[in-house]
């Protein structure tokens, strides 16, 4: 009358103490449910970490000397030019100077190359105290009117400069595109013999392909009162412009280098080179600092004793652990898993 | 008579039972002899045994014409005043749950009632009167529309799910902060991110969670339906009709068969059986599998003989959620009839062994007492967590002193570069447009503003961290690890087969942090499977010698005694030959006089039901049946031996009902007539029965604890004789009271005496009147039992044997090794709690025993104060004004070891003691002297002073308790604890309901806190720190950045990479790390179980190694920032590659860092680690691909710089440098014992042979 109530259950097998289980297993018995799957487990023995820290002193001490020569075979030319290229007697006033459009902007510097520069010779300027990461800054562009004709009125985001007087919108809107930077830069050999930089390829190919249209031309492009800087070619489509679209991938710190263009021949050492410049770019306003650079270039980039020291001195700490730690392990080994280690039986009489 | 036995009726309180003996009149006595006589000469020959059945079966309908036909009320009210059973002063389990500092408050206040009625105050009045008219739906439903028996599991219609989600949802701080920083960022001048980007953290949360809740109530909706269309059988138009049950209606009459379920909560009207007995399965209620009596009242079984005379109104009180109280009164025939907890029948419950039951329904739908049940116990909060909170806090000052910074420099750099801010290329204050807006401040608010913006903005990049996302995480990890808990093998009972159960997700890791466990005794560390084992009859001491049930031993009459066994028992009982030679044998006299009406009380004197397993329903014709087997079914295991064994020697209870028990006698069957029944209760703490034999003979039979019943023993002195002897008595029924209770066995005293005629009308009057009122019913109850439960004859006591389980001694020695105390707390009598505590090795011989045995509180200030000093505890918190105390003379309970060495301390304590400790200003030196004690014990303790003891540690330390136990009344104890474990055991499941967790047996615990709770605590430590460190670390990273863009919260990442990243990239490996990693095997863990003490220590996670990590983040966020920044100082890297760059470096960062703690590398942890980069990586190029971004094509373009991935593998080594050596350091010069088991594991350091004794040590 009573129903009989089933109970699953373990039965223990005597002689291997293994579980059994009827049919009703409530429990599987897997090895991932008893976590009991085949693992690592690994220990950090003196072996372990000395040669670990060997290890990495082996492979950075190499990339840091590897680095370092590199960074010491390019050869660079830093000139800064905003000061010297004002007229003494604008000097107290360089904002005045550099808005006053009656007076020439041009300006004359010579360069000494020091060493032999291969060709191709990378011509960038360089500006400090400017901060495109400014979050006002990067945000006031607006991508899809770069890459599509059809939408010149998609302005959003371009606030404070999006639109000319009579409502028509300005291509390419926005503050980058309208602070943008036209000093330009001409070169001669001292033997007067021009030296042609190419500033074609000088931006992403991507960035020319997709972001900035084959179809799109400048519109109201700094036809308001105020010009933040360079001007376009209404003729030529965005895509085309590869200043502009140099200048408008921001850069990521407030002193920045940007491509200028190239120049496809070898300088040799001593050589003079006059270079013929536009100074129209107006950074005196906030105190910037304007810079040519002509560089060489090698597989890690430009000069930046940076990574190599880094590397170096890592390598070189790495190899002193491991040092210290042998001599450790030599003087005062620890043998693992000694039980009289533990803290019950090192200080007894406590629970 | 009452299946149902008060809750709190359990074994330890049961023990307390205790004989009582009336010096017995002589009068009495020599009918009592008649009676026997006569039933012997019935007795004289086998064959006569189906002419007595005969006789005793026309008695029996005789009987009931009698009732039925002429049923004077008076009589009437006697009988069924047996359903009448009321405890409304025990607190019940329910009511103890939900209110356990209700300590001070008086019993009626902290009752819980549905919609707050209070039920003593308001039933008289009608207006919190429940009225159903007997088939009558329409009436009944009339003035108040009651629900109907449609049910509703489910949270949301179609309609409102979204609100009603949404509105759950955001109960939760962690969500009101997301959508506060989502609804800041749409503010215009705030736009950090993305609009759309900013809400998706939220979204996804709310989609995730929403389509969970979605899921599950559809289940609900599905089961809801199922449930609401079953059919019942309802009366209607004249005949039972099929009806779905959703469309039952209080008031209705509704038929159920046998094994069907019962589809609301009923009033039985009527059963298949004539005495209207019903058998129901609780199962789905409480869990309990024995089948429980429910009754129909007499009075109205013939209106279910006639088909459509359902007629009458019942009075019932408001539903409520008690399951184990119903106050009812039926109008009938002009009767007032009363309804008890006896009478309804329950939703959820199963018929069973009856063909059909009749009843009305009183209670349909959501007002059934099993759907008001269904709700959740409270949640509790892990230690952890807290401490988790208040290191939030810091980093919650943290981000503010970051935004502060970034606001303060905003304002500074605007002030600086004031008169220039509308010639900035790069920051153009004004309109620059011809136009209407030329000259306007663009999106510029004044410098205070513009600092205010830039603060709430800064809030917004920097906000994850504060790591919300911990919160996701913790819960998915604890429901992983409480996966492995359940799914452990070695945690799974075999014999009742219940595995593991994690009912609550909050405080997996408090597992490895118990420093006190209170343990039940009975049902916890014993089996509460009872063994009749002693007996002490009319002074004298049975059972020393029962070894077998074999004959061996037996004389003749032992074996005449065993042709007459007819009934077979589940279980043997070792018979004691001089007792069986006492009951059977010639020699008249009182001894075998006591020792017949001994059994006689312990057949008689109880709650339980006999089942008689034949195929015959007639229980009455089963005397015919010479092979029965004959199983008893009630709820407390002590009666259960005890009915068992009074069949065992010869008196076997075979027929209970309403009206009548039925024993066989040796063969005879005697029917006893129940006049009135008063059950158990906590504050008698005894149970009585009133019963007349065949000759009109009327006594009360008593059994119950030793100290309830001795103290109402008659002490008459009617002559010399008497007095000597029963004095002799009471002094040789103490001795072996003490006896039993030294060898731990439960005790219990039986008593009984003869009523005379006019006693007799003064009870039943009074017991009339209070088993039929609706008000204070159990007061007058217990002063109606007053009148006849005294002046009683001693006539015995019984021993139980309650046995160890498996394992124990060795559970409690490891748990002791773990720097676990383990504090037992029970309602056994103190010797027997000794005892207990002996076997399982809790107490051992070098202990110091303190005893506090107090009887008022200055007394019990003396002791302690005595106990304090001749230990030298040293007072902690409190220090005692008055030291005079300390003068007093007082050795007495103090009982000295001799022990060698330092011996420990052992204290032991009483439940009264406790009453003047917990509630005086005593708690201080009760703490103070209980935790310089190994071991506590606490004997005697009601079900709220357990609570009253965990809380005693709780308040006053920081150490984490869990509490253990399996029954009713230890359920305030497990709320209470930080951790409350439940035993399935045999006190049904009211502990497991209140539990956290709960298992099989005490053993478990071993494995639980010691491997379980040791993993988890060391896996959600480390997890804790580890997502500080990946939130922080992120969140300074930008911090840097953004002071090198004049303050203006520009963030180098592209927005779907910043919320990508706690998201996406990095969280699965914590997750799975969390979940699987392991620092020690099981083996190790258990064979070394002060392993357990990292966790004491909180060596896993505290202050210390929460600034240690921070220390370090600030280090590896410094190496993230700087290594690209002077590595691409002066060169053309714009701004989102430099944020591919930083993106993928953190990264990598940031799950090598948690690939360097991981302990144990399994494929998944491999697979998310790795993979996790790999996704990242993948990611980046998906998002770089996508022409309208801005970052189109920037990874492209670095995968081929080499500076890129110089800078990266830079950034990892440089980063993890000093934490990797600070490791080895610590490693080698001050190992933690983890990391030495650890090694020593791996090594194969331990012996290999721990193999095969483990194994043992853990099942």
């Amino acid at each position: 009358m009573i129903p009989a109530l089933r109970r699953p259950g373990l039965l223990r097998d005597q002689p291997t103490g293994r579980l059994q289980r009827d049919e009703n297993k409530l429990v599987s018995d897997s090895r991932f449910t008893q976590q009991e799957l085949p693992a690592c487990k690994p220990i950090l023995t003196p072996q372990w970490v000395i040669s670990l820290f060997t290890l990495v002193g082996i492979i950075f001490i190499p990339i840091g000397v590897a680095s370092l020569l590199a960074s010491n075979d390019v050869v660079e030319i830093v000139d800064r030019y905003e000061t010297a290229c004002v007229p003494p007697s604008m000097i107290n006033d360089k904002v005045g100077y550099i808005q006053n459009p009656a007076i020439s902007k041009t300006c004359s510097r010579m360069l000494k190359v020091p060493k032999d520069m291969d060709k191709p010779v990378y011509v960038y300027y360089q500006l400090d105290n400017f901060y495109q990461n400014h979050r006002r800054y990067v945000k006031s562009r607006n991508d899809k009117q770069l890459r599509d004709a059809s939408k010149a009125y998609e302005t959003s985001g371009c606030d404070p400069e999006k639109a000319a007087a009579d409502g028509t919108p300005i291509v390419p809107c926005g503050l980058i595109a309208w602070s943008l930077f036209n000093d330009t830069y001409s070169f001669t050999h001292g033997n007067g013999e021009s030296l042609t930089v190419n500033k074609k390829d000088i931006s992403w190919k991507s960035d020319r392909d997709h972001k900035f249209g084959y179809d799109v031309y400048p519109k109201n492009f700094q036809s308001g009162a105020l010009r933040g800087g360079g001007t376009l070619d209404p003729k030529k489509p965005l895509s085309k412009q590869e200043d502009l679209i140099v200048w408008m991938r921001t850069a990521a710190l407030p002193t920045f280098r940007k491509l200028y263009g190239r120049i496809e021949v070898d300088l040799k050492k001593n050589e003079i080179i006059t270079v013929m410049l536009e100074n129209n770019y107006n950074t005196y306003s906030f105190g910037g600092k304007k810079k040519l650079v002509l560089s060489t270039s090698t597989w890690l980039g430009g000069k930046n004793n940076f990574l190599g020291i880094a590397y170096l001195s890592v390598g070189g700490l790495c190899f002193f652990l491991a040092t210290a730690f042998s001599v450790v392990h030599l003087v005062q080994p620890r043998e693992l898993g000694d039980p009289s280690l533990l803290s019950w039986n090192t200080n007894s009489g406590t629970h | 008579m009452t299946p149902e036995r008060p809750l709190l009726h359990s074994p330890q309180i049961e023990a307390k039972f205790s004989p009582l003996l009336q010096s017995c009149s002589g009068k009495g006595f020599s009918v009592r002899d008649k009676d026997l006589s006569l039933l012997h000469i019935g007795d004289s020959g086998d064959s006569d045994v189906t002419s007595i059945t005969e006789q005793f079966h026309s008695a029996d309908s005789h009987f009931f014409d009698q009732i039925v036909l002429e049923c004077s009320p008076q009589e009437s009210s006697h009988l069924v005043s047996w359903n009448a059973m009321e405890r409304q002063q025990i607190p019940s389990s329910l009511e103890i749950s939900s209110s356990v500092e209700g300590l001070e408050k008086g019993s009626k206040s902290h009752r819980i009632r549905h919609k707050s009625v209070q039920f003593d105050d308001l039933f008289p009045s009608e207006d919190n009167t429940r009225l159903i008219y007997i088939n009558d739906p329409r009436k009944t439903n009339e003035k108040y529309e009651f629900s109907g028996n449609e049910i509703r599991t489910s949270k949301y219609t179609f309609i409102t799910f979204l609100p009603k989600n949404l509105f759950i949802q955001f109960h939760r701080v962690a969500y009101l902060y997301f959508l506060a920083i989502a609804g800041l960022n749409q503010l215009p001048p705030l736009a950090v991110f993305g609009r759309t980007v900013s809400l998706f953290p939220l979204l996804f949360v709310l989609c995730v969670t929403a389509m969970k809740d979605g899921y599950e109530d559809w289940r609900r909706h599905r089961s809801d339906r199922n449930e609401n269309s079953r059919d019942a059988q309802v009366y209607q138009f004249g005949q039972f009709r099929i009806k779905k049950w959703k469309n039952i209606h209080a008031g209705e009459v509704v038929k159920i068969f046998c094994d069907e379920t019962i589809p609301c909560d009923m009033v039985l009207l009527g059963t298949s059986d004539p005495n209207g007995v019903a058998f129901v399965q609780t199962m789905n209620l409480d869990g309990e599998s024995n089948l429980k009596t429910r009754y129909a009242r007499l009075e109205t079984t013939p209106m279910c003989a006639e088909v459509g005379s359902y007629s009458g109104i019942i009075r019932c009180e408001q539903p409520n959620k008690n399951i184990y109280e119903f106050t009812a009164n039926m109008e009938y025939n002009g009767h007032k009839i009363s309804l008890g907890p006896s009478n309804i029948i329950l939703r959820g419950c199963q018929v069973k062994n009856t063909t059909w039951i009749i009843g009305v329904v009183v209670y349909a739908g959501q007002e059934t007492k099993a759907m008001l049940n269904s709700a959740i116990s409270p949640s509790k909060r892990s230690k952890l967590e807290s401490y988790m909170n208040r290191e939030t806090l810091w980093l919650s000052i943290f981000l503010f002193a970051m935004c502060a910074v970034v606001a303060l420099g905003m304002g500074l750099w605007l002030k600086d570069h004031e008169p220039q801010l509308d010639s900035l290329p790069y920051y153009r204050r004004r309109y620059i447009t011809n136009g209407r807006e030329n000259g306007k401040y663009f999106k510029f608010y004044g410098i205070p503003m513009e600092i205010f913006f830039s603060f709430l903005s800064s809030v917004i990049v920097f906000q994850i961290m504060i790591p919300i996302s911990l919160y996701i995480t913790m819960e998915l990890v604890r429901l992983g690890q409480s996966y492995f808990m359940i799914e452990d093998a070695q945690m799974y009972d075999g014999n009742s087969g219940s595995r593991f159960q994690c009912r609550s997700l909050n405080i997996n890791e408090d597992l490895g942090q118990i420093r006190y466990i209170f343990s039940d005794k009975t049902g916890t560390l014993t089996e509460n499977k009872m063994e009749f084992q002693r007996a002490s009859v009319y002074g004298r001491d049975y059972g020393t010698s029962l070894k077998g049930t074999g004959n061996l031993m037996m004389g003749e009459r032992s074996s005449d005694v065993l042709r007459h066994k007819k009934w077979k028992l589940k279980s043997e009982i070792n018979l004691d030959t001089e007792l069986v030679e006492l009951l059977h044998g010639d020699v008249p006299g009182m001894e075998r006089t006591a020792a017949r009406e001994f059994f006689l009380t312990l057949a008689a004197c109880n709650t339980v039901i006999p089942i008689t397993s034949s195929l015959s329903s007639n229980s009455v014709d089963l005397a015919c049946d010479e092979d029965v087997s004959i199983e008893y079914q009630g709820e407390s295991p002590d009666e259960q031996a005890l009915v068992a064994a009074a069949s065992a020697y010869g008196f076997t209870l075979i027929e209970r009902t309403t009206g009548h028990i039925v024993i066989d006698v040796n063969g005879e069957m005697l029917r006893l007539d129940v006049l009135g029944l008063h059950e158990f209760d906590s504050v008698r703490k005894r149970m009585s029965v009133v019963i007349r034999f065949p000759d009109n003979a009327i006594k009360v039979l008593v059994k119950g604890a030793d100290t309830s019943v001795l103290s109402i023993l008659n002490h008459q002195i009617d002559n010399g004789s008497c007095e000597t002897e029963s004095a002799r008595i009471k002094n040789m029924t103490e001795n072996h009271l003490n006896n039993y209770s030294l060898q731990g066995l439960r005790t219990l005293v039986v008593a009984a005496r003869d009523l005379s005629g006019a006693e007799l009308e003064e009870w039943q009057a009074k017991y009339e009147e209070a088993s039929t009122s609706l008000t204070e019913r159990a007061n007058k109850l217990r002063q109606a039992a007053a009148l006849i439960e005294c002046q009683l004859n001693l006539l015995g006591a019984t021993g139980i044997e309650d046995k160890l389980q498996e394992g124990v001694p060795e559970t409690i020695e490891s748990l002791r090794q773990a720097g676990i105390k383990v504090w037992v707390l029970t309602g056994d009598k103190q010797e027997t709690a000794i005892s207990i505590a002996l076997s399982c090795r809790l107490l051992t011989d070098d202990m110091h025993q303190i005893i506090i045995n107090g009887t008022s509180e200055e007394d019990c200030r003396l002791l302690l104060a005595n106990a304090k000093a001749k230990h030298g505890v040293k007072p902690l918190i409190y220090t005692e004004g008055s030291k005079k105390l300390k003068e007093g003379e007082f050795i007495g309970s103090m009982e000295k070891v001799v022990g060698s060495g330092n011996p420990s301390l052992a204290l032991i304590i009483d439940g009264n003691s406790l009453v003047y400790i917990l509630e005086k200003e005593l708690e201080p030196d009760l703490f103070e002297l209980a935790t310089s004690c190994r071991v506590v014990l606490c004997c005697r303790v009601a079900p709220l002073q357990k609570a009253g003891i965990v809380d005693l540690i709780k308040s006053r330390s920081n150490d984490m308790t869990l509490a253990i136990g399996d029954g009713a009344n230890d359920v305030s104890m497990i709320q209470m604890a930080d951790v409350g474990v439940g035993i399935c055991g045999q006190e049904g499941r009211q502990a497991v309901m209140a539990s956290d967790f709960a298992m099989g047996q005490f053993r478990f615990l071993k494995r639980l806190l010691l491997v379980h709770g040791h993993w988890n605590y060391q896996r959600v430590g480390y997890l804790v720190l580890y997502n500080f460190y990946r939130n922080a670390v992120f969140v300074l990273m930008l911090f840097w950045y953004i002071l090198q863009t004049a303050f203006s919260t520009t963030s180098a990442l592209t927005d779907w990479s910043s919320v990508f990243y706690s998201v996406i990239y990095t969280s699965v490996p914590t997750i799975v790390v969390g979940i699987l990693d392991k620092d020690l095997s099981h083996k190790t863990l258990l064979l070394y179980p002060k392993l357990y003490c990292s966790g004491h220590r909180h060596e896993s996670y505290n202050l210390h190694l929460f600034w240690i990590t921070m220390l370090d983040t600030l280090w590896q966020s410094l190496v993230l920032f700087y290594v690209p920044f002077f590595a691409y100082r002066y060169s053309t890297i714009d701004i989102w590659s430099l944020g591919s760059l930083w993106t993928i470096a953190v990264v990598v960062l940031v799950n090598i860092h948690l690939a360097m703690d991981i302990r144990r590398w399994v494929l998944i942890t491999h697979l998310a680690t790795w993979g996790s980069i790999v996704v990242a990586c993948l990611c980046m190029v998906a998002l770089d691909s996508i022409p309208s971004f801005p970052n189109y094509w920037t990874i492209y373009h670095l995968i081929s710089s080499r500076t890129y991935w110089l800078a990266i593998l830079l950034i990892t080594v440089l980063a993890l440098l000093p934490r990797f050596a600070c490791k080895v350091i610590w490693q080698t010069f001050w190992p933690s014992d983890i990391q030495i088991a650890r090694e020593a594991a791996i090594m194969g350091k331990f012996p290999n042979s721990f193999g095969l004794k483990l194994e043992q040590d853990v099942r």
